[in-house]
């Protein structure tokens, strides 16, 4: 167990910078969640940390000391594989001790070793059997029981549910954060599913194009997004990013918002730094808006409703905006396809991006009591 | 976002140079692991490597070496440098050597011809037998093992097995041909100098259609049968599919196996050697470097002719590999 | 309706004339080698389609010559040690080339290429003076040295194709786990290419046992020769008066193991051959 340091890791495969540079700090019996569409370069990031990568410039620290030299072993570190890779020719059994085997422990240890890991995932009635004779999820069991048979300070998890089916993914996902609970081990996790990270994270990490975007915990990332990029990845579903542009420049704490095909919003939000007319970008989470309905003549069409059972997506076409906008209601829905509604929503609820996708926080910790303000067309 | 650090104490700035140093050549350094690996690569490569070199490098230098000696079988220690008059040399009027021998120059035109007319007729026989086998039928897995039988025989045994069916008096080919009333008289096959080397041919055509077979087979099961749907769906002549759709697709594969054969059949030896013998009408150039080195005793010569065939094989080579040399690099 | 259903019968019958035509094409000569092999003395001069008589002198002279049966000890004593040979650096060189990426990997690869490209006469006078310099003519032992010049390409080359086939997170788990090279490819890749190196074994074998032209030229003495140079060799009481019955008995015993095999492990040997050269 212990913390893992990235220090201005540089990973580039022939002219491809896969990841630019990254400085990340992982505690010490942390649960943390690499996120991020396809290609993001978190694979990458964890294979680095496992010592399967040599990044091209940078170091690695784990528990305090350089390991950016050492093997995977001598880092201490287990890893649990997308595709399982158990090996196929060795029974359960063999296949958690092939690596204490290999680092020389004594026959009586290793055994007592894999029975214990065994039983702690349950696999102790299955030690016998070739991993072709096992289900998904137990095959799975096996991988992370192997990761954790030589007690690594850190383990590390590549996908590992995404072969999985959708309900036998939910159980394996409760399984893994009870051991950790348990374990209390440094854990990595890369996915690219949003809901693995919100559910197990202690932290998640969002990356886009090698960069991290954010670091925080699922509340902070979902509650308070630095950039348009994290805003529309976490949640589903996504987050409404509206068109904006500024009116005037900042006076005192407020600032003129005019959001596209709609009103202007007064909002203390510092925008000093962005000149009059700069192009914003206003996010509003589906569950945030309240619909009103009004008539023929005013508010924004109703393109589709969709019915879920336990709440109801109200899509509404926004003129100026290409997606539809997403609104969550509570059911029965009031709102049929083809009316006209207009939005409401509590100001200290938008969150509103500048010309490079950065959030703008509100300057008061307090909310300042305003009136909900009306989106609406005109 | 987290990569933007503009404060820049002189540690940083180090940092920061070195970084870009070695963004510049990527593979700075390499971890305990990768530098395990690419040691036992090498160790794993040399054994083979070693065993290549002594197998096959170095008796070629020597073979290249001995065609500029007066060298002999019998004696291979003794010997002395003659410069290339094994290959051509011009002496009191007239040309010798190598490539001034009549035979030398027969024996190159019979192995091209071989090698031309035999890969070509297994070429589209193997196409054909490949188009049937990969219909559904019963019995399929049979037919298909059954193709291999060829294949598998020992070159020797097969040309042996034609010789007794191509014997000019008991041979069951004459016998069928005659009772067909296709030829009026038993023909003597493998000593007639027009048909001598239609029998060598033929041998090799059975013996090496069941590898094109199988070659075009496989990668006719790699065929997207999609593709064959929507033909039918259109209602194009399967004629027509075959050869607009069918052999584009497959001709990639085809044309390896094709090289294949192709390097193969020109240095031809065992099937003319037992079939034939040392007959000048079927000599190829492996058959006739053999007999200067052997039979004649005349090391030098003989890997003088050895030394052309190489020159002539390897140019062939190189240049598929340049060709190819692309679609190799992508995985090399 | 009626022209659709005759057309629908041609198209059958043609299409089993010619699977017939292919099945003759493909089995009668090995069959006729048979039907001969059970004739003997003036039976060998009238041509039978079937098998008229069930004569087994032909095979009791033939294995009656010690000389033929030390062959085929020759044979598969130089056979089985030059795959033993090519496997061995076969399997250690193509997991260097199949998985790991290193510099001068097209280059090796483009060697072992080549040198299975060699036409083996090429070699001939080179080997056989490494061969003479070594004591080694006239030796069966001479056949083992020179036979890994095909058959250790081969091996290399199909094994490369095999090895890397095989998942690339298999061989990362191992290095989790702590393995070494070596380790991983004793313990983790070699039991998984069982039936990778049964098929390469198996067709190193085949083009070992088949050999004729360096048997021919580095064995002198009937008891040192492999089957294929013994049944060339084979001669009756003048040159023009083969005896035929002794030849095909002969063919037969040597061809029989090949056969069975070939048709036991066929799966195997059409994956071989495409893994072999579809991939080239």
């Amino acid at each position: 167990m212990a913390c893992v340091e990235l220090k201005k890791i540089n990973k580039t495969f022939g002219k491809i910078e896969i990841i630019p540079n990254v400085d990340l700090r992982i505690e010490d019996g942390e649960f943390v969640v690499f996120v991020g569409p396809s290609g993001c370069g978190k694979s990458t990031l964890l294979r680095l940390i496992a010592g399967l990568e040599e990044p091209t410039a940078g170091d690695i620290e784990i528990g305090g000391e350089v390991v950016t030299d050492l093997s995977p072993k001598e880092r201490g570190v287990g890893m649990v594989f997308q595709s399982y890779a158990l090996y196929p020719h060795m029974s359960v059994y063999e296949n958690i001790a092939f690596g204490l085997k290999l680092g020389k422990a004594n026959k009586g240890r290793i055994q007592e070793w894999v029975e214990k890991t065994a039983e702690v995932l349950q696999l102790t009635s299955l030690l016998q059997r070739k991993p072709r004779e096992l289900s998904g999820g137990q095959r799975q069991r096996v991988a992370i029981g192997r990761a954790m048979a030589r007690e690594p300070r850190i383990m590390l998890f590549d996908e590992p549910l995404s072969n999985l089916d959708a309900s036998l993914r939910v159980q394996m996902r409760t399984e893994i954060a009870k051991l950790h609970d348990r374990l209390q081990s440094t854990m990595i996790y890369v996915t690219h599913d949003q809901v693995e990270a919100m559910t197990l994270a202690d932290k998640i990490v969002v990356l886009n194009g090698g960069h991290i975007e954010q670091v925080g915990t699922p509340y902070e990332l979902y509650e308070t997004p630095a950039s348009l990029f994290v805003a529309g990845f976490i949640g589903s579903p996504k987050m409404n990013l509206i068109p904006a542009t500024l009116q005037g420049s900042a006076q005192g704490n407020r600032s003129q918002i005019k959001i596209c095909g709609m009103g202007t919003v007064s909002l203390d939000r510092g925008t000093s730094h962005l000149e009059d007319g700069a192009k914003m970008t206003v996010g509003l989470r589906p569950e945030h808006i309240e619909l009103e309905i009004s008539g023929p003549d005013s508010g924004l069409e109703v393109v589709n409703v969709e019915y879920l059972g336990n709440e109801a997506y109200v899509y509404l076409e926004m003129p100026g905006m290409e997606d539809l906008v997403v609104v969550r209601e509570s059911v029965p829905c009031q709102v049929q396809a083809g009316q006209r509604v207009t939005m409401n929503a509590e100001p200290a609820l938008l969150h509103v991006f500048d010309t490079d996708g950065r959030s703008l926080p509100p300057l008061a910790s307090v909310p300042t009591g305003e009136e909900a303000v009306q989106l609406a067309s005109q | 976002m987290a990569m933007a650090d503009s404060t820049v104490t002189p540690a940083n700035a180090d940092a920061g140079e070195q970084s870009l140093a070695r963004s510049v050549s990527p593979t700075r350094r390499h971890n305990r692991v990768h530098r395990q690996r690419l040691r036992a690569a090498w160790m794993f490569l040399i054994p083979m490597l070693v065993v290549l070199a002594a197998v096959a490098g170095w008796p070629l230098m020597r073979t290249i070496w001995f065609s500029f000696t007066d060298a002999s079988f019998s004696d291979i220690s003794n010997y002395s440098m003659i410069g290339f008059e094994n290959y051509l040399v011009y002496d009191n009027g007239a040309w010798y050597g190598v490539l001034a021998d009549p035979s030398w120059w027969r024996a190159v035109w019979n192995t091209l011809f071989f090698t031309v007319v035999s890969v070509g007729a297994e070429t589209v026989l193997g196409l054909i037998i490949a188009l049937t086998l990969n219909a559904q039928f019963r019995g399929r897995g049979w037919i298909r093992a059954a193709t291999l039988i060829p294949w598998a025989i020992p070159t020797i045994v097969s040309a042996k097995m034609w010789g007794w069916m191509l014997h000019d008096q008991f041979g069951i080919i004459n016998d069928l041909l005659m009772t067909l009333g296709v030829i009026a008289e038993p023909l003597n096959w493998t000593a007639n100098a027009d048909l001598s080397m239609w029998a060598v041919i033929m041998v090799d055509v059975w013996k090496t259609t069941p590898f094109m077979a199988l070659l075009t087979l496989a990668a006719l099961q790699m065929l997207p049968s999609d593709c064959y749907e929507a033909a039918k769906v259109d209602g194009i002549h399967p004629v027509r599919v075959f050869f607009r759709v069918t052999l584009p697709l497959i001709y990639p594969a085809l044309m390896v196996a094709i090289i294949f054969r192709i390097l193969d059949a020109l240095r031809v030896f065992d099937v003319i050697y037992v079939l034939t013998s040392n007959s000048e009408d079927t000599m190829s150039m492996s058959v006739y470097a053999r007999q200067q080195l052997v039979e004649f005793q005349d090391v030098g010569y003989g890997s003088a002719a050895s030394t052309v065939l190489f020159l002539i094989i390897a140019l062939l080579t190189i240049t598929y590999l340049y060709l190819g040399r692309k679609q190799f690099g992508g995985d090399a | 309706m009626n022209r659709k259903l005759l057309r629908k019968i041609a198209v059958k019958t043609g299409f089993g004339l010619l699977l017939t035509a292919i099945m003759l094409f493909t089995v009668f000569p090995f069959y006729y080698a048979i039907v001969t092999s059970f004739k003997s003395g003036s039976e060998l001069f009238s041509i039978d389609y079937w098998i008229t008589s069930f004569n087994l002198e032909n095979y009791q002279a033939v294995l009656g010559q010690g000389s033929f049966v030390t062959s085929i000890w020759n044979s598969v004593v130089v056979s089985t040690s030059a795959v033993a040979i090519a496997m061995l650096f076969g399997l250690t060189a193509a997991y260097a080339l199949g998985r790991v990426q290193f510099r001068g990997r097209g280059t090796v690869l483009m060697i072992v290429l080549g040198v299975s490209m060699f036409p083996q006469v090429a070699v001939l006078s080179g080997l056989f003076e490494v061969i003479r310099a070594f004591n080694l003519y006239n030796d069966p032992l001479s056949l083992v040295f020179s036979y890994t010049i095909f058959t250790l390409p081969f091996t290399v080359w199909i094994l490369t194709t095999f090895m890397r086939q095989l998942p690339k997170e298999l061989e990362e788990a191992a290095i989790v786990d702590g393995a070494s090279p070596v380790v991983t490819l004793f313990k983790v890749f070699l039991p998984l290419m069982g039936p990778a190196m049964a098929t390469t074994g198996l067709l190193a074998f085949i083009a070992a046992w088949n050999e004729f032209l360096f048997a021919l030229t580095f064995t002198l003495t009937d008891d040192q020769r492999t089957v294929p140079v013994a049944i060339a060799l084979i001669t009756g009481g003048s040159q023009h008066e083969l005896p035929w019955g002794h030849l095909m008995a002969a063919s037969v015993i040597v061809t029989v193991p090949l056969v069975v095999l070939v048709l036991i492990f066929q799966r195997r040997i059409v994956s071989g051959l495409t893994a072999g050269a579809v991939k080239g």
